[in-house]
């Protein structure tokens, strides 16, 4: 009973806030352009759902291209740091001014790059942007915990650099990379809906688009529908990479 | 025969010296006991003759080639998302030796540790003291010259430590490499060594020297005899003594 309560205490105190909500418009007879009641949130989804699971699905598939290519460049990048001390020392402020820019700021001069027709490109480009740095620090951290005496033994054997990378220093990096991938898919995400606002462009059509186009026609529910939609899908995207990691870390430990 | 000789070794560190001048040689076969306080020098100088670290000052000769040197650390050391059978192989494999007959070689000192049938286990599902055995099989996988033992038991519990000090001597009676062992236990340094060296507080030097009677592997019961009684009582004196310098 108890954990049955346990489990389902999120969900109770969701019903309730949205009960509250819909009585609170009902009952104050709040403008449906202001705050539009759950319900009216409710017909307004399944109204458009077609519409926004595609829209989520552009959204989506920019943000995991994303993440696929922040991967390579990230991990690539952190393999030469760790190869070459002078590498690392030149990599790593460079990387520290691509984590510290807001991907807002960089948006237009990215739109401008990819040019006009193809803003797609701007967009992956941006979200690479923002998921590129967690998977980077964790990739050159990981590569650095390989256990001391495990580095002396391979000393001792005589491996040579690229031996050691990967034999010793990539495998005791796998822990970091799970958690720097995690990190940077929910990063990648967020990144990709940015950039489409800073696209804002009517060849965008992603999720952000579909708020503002909401907003422009003052569709406030169709906004938070849209919101809704964003959301449920960032939860799925974590849950799926939560569970990544745990079976990850579970194959890497044998336990 | 010299397997490998510390002369006139100073290590000086940043923060000051931490060992010598000290004077040792290992001959080929020997067992030699490293004894003295924390933070005397003790790991330094097994490192020393590893071939891992540099001195100072004086001079490191050492006879085993690349591969020929074996050490086992305080910690098992193992990697965790290796089989103990990868673990055991890996100086194989750093040394080129096919993956078929590495995996035999493997096998083989697994099993001449105990552990036939853990092959496929990974550290995490190992106890401590298995661990330290797979630890132990990957450093007599080679079948080194020297073999070198960085306070390897400190970490286990007594029945565990004695059962794997005469483990230990077991394993040296086949092959016979040289072993250089550190311990902060006197009785185990008088148990398995031929020779315990006791160095002084650091930087260390030698505060004495005492070759222990009897054989290797030790007999039943060797504890007991007042052979062994007298010498751990003349390693502990030295100690405290060196303490005390």
């Amino acid at each position: 009973m108890r954990r049955l309560a346990y489990h389902l205490a999120p969900f109770a105190l969701t019903a309730v806030l949205l009960l509250a909500w819909e009585i609170a418009c009902r009952a104050l007879d709040v403008p449906a352009y202001f705050l539009p009641p759950p319900s009216a949130v409710a017909v307004a989804l399944a109204e458009h759902f077609p519409t926004l699971l595609a829209a989520a699905w552009r959204t989506l598939s920019t943000a995991l291209i994303a993440l696929v290519l922040a991967s390579l460049v990230a991990q690539a990048l952190a393999l030469l740091t760790a190869l070459s001390p002078l590498l690392d020392r030149a990599i790593r402020p460079l990387a520290s001014v691509v984590q510290v820019t807001p991907v807002i700021a960089l948006a237009p001069l990215v739109l401008i790059w990819a040019g006009l027709d193809h803003p797609e490109r701007a967009l992956v480009a941006l979200a690479l942007v923002v998921a590129f740095f967690p998977i980077f620090s964790g990739a050159a951290a990981g590569l650095r915990s390989a256990d001391p005496d495990l580095e002396r033994l391979f000393d001792l054997y005589g491996a040579s650099p690229w031996r050691r990378v990967l034999r010793l220093r990539l495998p005791a990096a796998v822990p970091f990379l799970l958690e720097g991938h995690k990190v940077g898919a929910g990063l990648a995400l967020i990144g990709a809906v940015v950039a489409e606002f800073g696209a804002g462009s009517g060849q965008v059509t992603g999720l952000a688009w579909q708020i503002l186009d909401a907003g422009n026609k003052l569709q406030t529910a169709r906004m938070i529908a849209a919101l809704v939609v964003l959301g449920v899908m960032g939860v799925a995207l974590h849950a799926a990479l939560e569970r990544l990691e745990r079976v990850g870390l579970k194959w890497w430990r044998g336990r | 025969m010299t397997v490998a000789a510390l002369s006139k070794v100073e290590v000086r560190y940043p923060r000051g010296p931490a060992l010598g001048p000290l004077d040792l040689a290992i001959g080929e076969g020997e067992v030699v006991a490293l004894v003295g306080p924390s933070g005397c020098g003790k790991s330094t100088a097994l490192r020393l003759l590893a071939g891992l670290e540099a001195p100072t000052a004086g001079e490191v000769v050492r006879a085993p080639r690349r591969g020929e040197t074996a050490v086992v650390f305080q910690a098992p050391t193992l990697a965790p998302w290796l089989s103990a059978r990868a673990n055991v192989a890996l100086p194989l494999e750093l040394a080129g030796v096919p993956a078929a007959e590495a995996r035999k070689r493997a096998d083989a000192a697994l099993d001449r540790v105990g552990l036939a049938g853990a092959e496929a286990a990974r550290p995490a599902q190992l106890s401590g003291g298995m661990a330290m055995r797979v630890s132990l099989a990957r450093a007599l996988v080679t079948e080194p010259r020297l073999l070198l033992l960085d306070e390897p038991f400190a970490a286990l519990d007594e029945i565990t430590r004695r059962a794997l000090a005469d483990d230990v001597l077991g394993l040296w009676a086949a092959t016979r490499p040289a072993i250089v062992f550190v311990t902060h236990n006197v009785e185990e340094a008088a148990y398995m060594a031929s020779r315990v060296v006791v160095l002084t507080r650091g930087p260390g030097r030698i505060a004495g020297e005492f070759a222990i009677e009897g054989d290797l592997p030790r007999p039943a019961g060797f504890r007991l005899t007042p052979g062994f009684r007298q010498a751990a009582e003349a390693v502990s004196a030295a100690l405290a003594e060196g303490i005390g310098a």
